[in-house]
């Protein structure tokens, strides 16, 4: 689809899903009438700046189904975040959007050349959290065989890759890290002869090219990234296609803006900044201009894959995940790129910030390959000293680098927990 | 003599000592000879035992970071100058001593050497 068309039809779905938001939900109308618009001022998707934001707290606040907008009888399904910070976000689905949901998934694996023949080894959490069921269901969709292992029971997990074949993997980018470093620890399993897979669709954190350049020869595999979140819809918002040169962002569905986080206007096109999406067919919990913390920038040049939609750059972290530290913005995965630039380490890493006597002290743990724990312990003082260096020149304030032992660093079978803020804020 | 000796890569935490040698000790390991040298948060143990695969194998079962690091072994008259005696030969070859350590079992001493040129120091150290 060229894009005069895709923002014609952008603009004719904008224009309806704003109407029935403002008909159907009290929230939307109360925001929309403080803001001073009425739905009958939409008249293109350029119209769309006039619209108000909503963010996560929004969510909680009118939790369970304060910003639903179909009544329950044709909700068909929940899910729901891990709310480890209050109330979770429950989101409702209708069927549409269960079939709207898996379309976008379907696509994403087309993307990644999947197809009736693959065999899918869905491993991430099934239950609330919408990767394992998300996955599932746009697998399905595609006509794909779908195993649904869930996460976690590692050696079940190879045991079945193996025995069945099996030719896709989807779970979080750090799982199937910690799942090829159990296959390489198998002895009764060669990667090359016992392992069939080609591709993995990973996502639900964020990750970086070093850490997909070590999932592919790992894995020997392709390493896709998948974007998405439950209050949009889930994963399958996005994907990667055989360039990986960004992620091809479905925006027939789901609508995206840049915007700075602090002014909250929009960004030139390209310019990196907050995104914020717009849900153009959700029926069962629709959001308007709804701000995800995540960070990262659009590229609207056609890709070379021919796809017109447009790509979203790596993500560079989370506003929310931002730590000030000594007063300097530190992302986690800042710190992880400049880990796995240096080979020896095994991108492992936890970060413990607190405040002694009113300084930041800032502490990352790091695991070395297996190979590197010599009996040398001015080699090892060495790399300490170079990651040092690497984060002092790019981070601009100095960590203290400890290497640990291997596999003292907790693994996370879900979302990856990385830093540890045992600061503690008055007035907050 | 050219020996096996193990290094053991520790964090600096409680009880971690403790750990390995209730490991080796559960496997009928006995040690030998046994020095510590840590920097401000690792420490790297350095063993000498009677069972160098067993010690290994038991070890790595228990996830400790081991690897085994060839040094030259020499037993000395425990008397004044013996010591010296063996190192002049090593210093004076201009063949750098990485570190060592030493114990006394009484009337005879032991004492073990890492080089970067292991091959070359145990032979100075055999034509003592």
């Amino acid at each position: 689809m060229d894009r005069a068309k895709l923002r014609e039809l952008q603009s004719e779905r904008l224009v309806k899903i704003v109407k029935y938001t403002y008909d159907n939900v009290q929230f939307y109308r109360e925001r929309m009438d403080e803001a001073g618009v009425k739905p009958s001022d939409i008249k293109s998707i350029d119209d769309i700046s006039k619209l108000p934001f909503m963010q996560k707290k929004d969510l909680r606040d009118y939790y369970p189904y304060g910003t639903f907008a179909a009544p329950l009888k044709d909700i068909v399904r929940f899910h729901a975040s891990s709310g480890t910070t209050g109330k979770p976000i429950v989101a409702g689905y209708t069927q549409n959007d269960l079939d709207n949901w898996a379309e976008g998934v379907a696509r994403c694996l087309t993307a990644y050349g999947a197809t009736k023949d693959d065999i899918l080894q869905v491993s991430y959490g099934y239950g609330l959290f919408t990767g394992g069921l998300g996955a599932h269901d746009g697998g399905q969709k595609l006509g794909a065989t779908v195993l649904p292992m869930s996460s976690g029971n590692t050696s079940k997990q190879i045991m079945l890759m193996k025995d069945l074949g099996c030719t896709g993997l989807c779970c979080t980018p750090s799982y199937a890290l910690f799942l090829a470093e159990s296959i390489a620890e198998d002895p009764d399993t060669d990667i090359e002869k016992d392992i069939k897979l080609k591709f993995g669709a990973f996502g639900a954190e964020p990750w970086t090219e070093n850490m997909r350049k070590e999932l592919e020869s790992k894995l020997r595999i392709k390493a896709y990234d998948i974007y998405g979140l439950t209050e949009v819809s889930g994963p399958g918002v996005g994907g990667e296609c055989e360039y990986q040169d960004g992620t091809h962002l479905w925006e027939d569905m789901f609508y995206p803006e840049i915007i700075d986080p602090v002014t909250l206007q929009p960004v030139e096109p390209g310019q990196q900044g907050e995104l914020v999406f717009t849900t153009l067919l959700k029926e069962g919990m629709p959001v308007i201009r709804y701000r995800t913390r995540d960070l990262t920038h659009l590229i609207y040049d056609k890709c070379r894959c021919g796809r017109t939609m447009v790509r979203m750059g790596r993500i560079l972290g989370r506003s929310d995940d931002m730590m000030i530290i000594r007063g300097v913005n530190v992302f986690p995965s800042t710190i992880e790129s400049c880990i796995l630039e240096i080979p020896e380490f095994n991108g492992q890493y936890f970060v413990t910030v607190d405040r002694v006597k009113n300084v930041d002290t800032f502490d990352i743990d790091v695991e070395l390959r297996p190979e590197f724990y010599t009996d040398n312990m001015d080699k090892m003082l060495n790399l300490k000293a170079r990651l040092t260096m690497r984060l002092v020149s790019v981070l601009g304030i100095k960590p203290v680098i400890h290497i640990v032992e291997p596999n003292t660093i907790a693994r996370s079978q879900g979302k990856a927990k990385h830093v540890l803020d045992k600061r503690q804020f008055k007035n907050e | 003599m050219i020996i096996d000796q193990l290094s053991i890569f520790l964090n600096n935490a409680v009880g971690r000592i403790t750990e390995v040698t209730s490991t080796l000790s559960e496997a009928g390991v006995n040690l030998k000879a046994f020095t510590l040298s840590e920097s401000s948060d690792f420490g790297i143990l350095r063993i000498i035992t009677d069972n160098n695969e067993k010690a290994v194998e038991v070890l790595k079962a228990n996830y400790f970071a081991v690897n085994v690091t060839k040094v030259v072994y020499m037993e000395l008259g425990d008397t004044p100058g013996a010591l010296y005696n063996s190192i002049q030969k090593v210093s004076d070859a201009g063949v750098s001593i990485e570190y060592m350590y030493a114990f006394s079992t009484g009337d005879a001493a032991s004492v073990v050497i890492r080089t970067e040129d292991i091959e070359r120091c145990n032979a100075l150290i055999e034509e003592v």
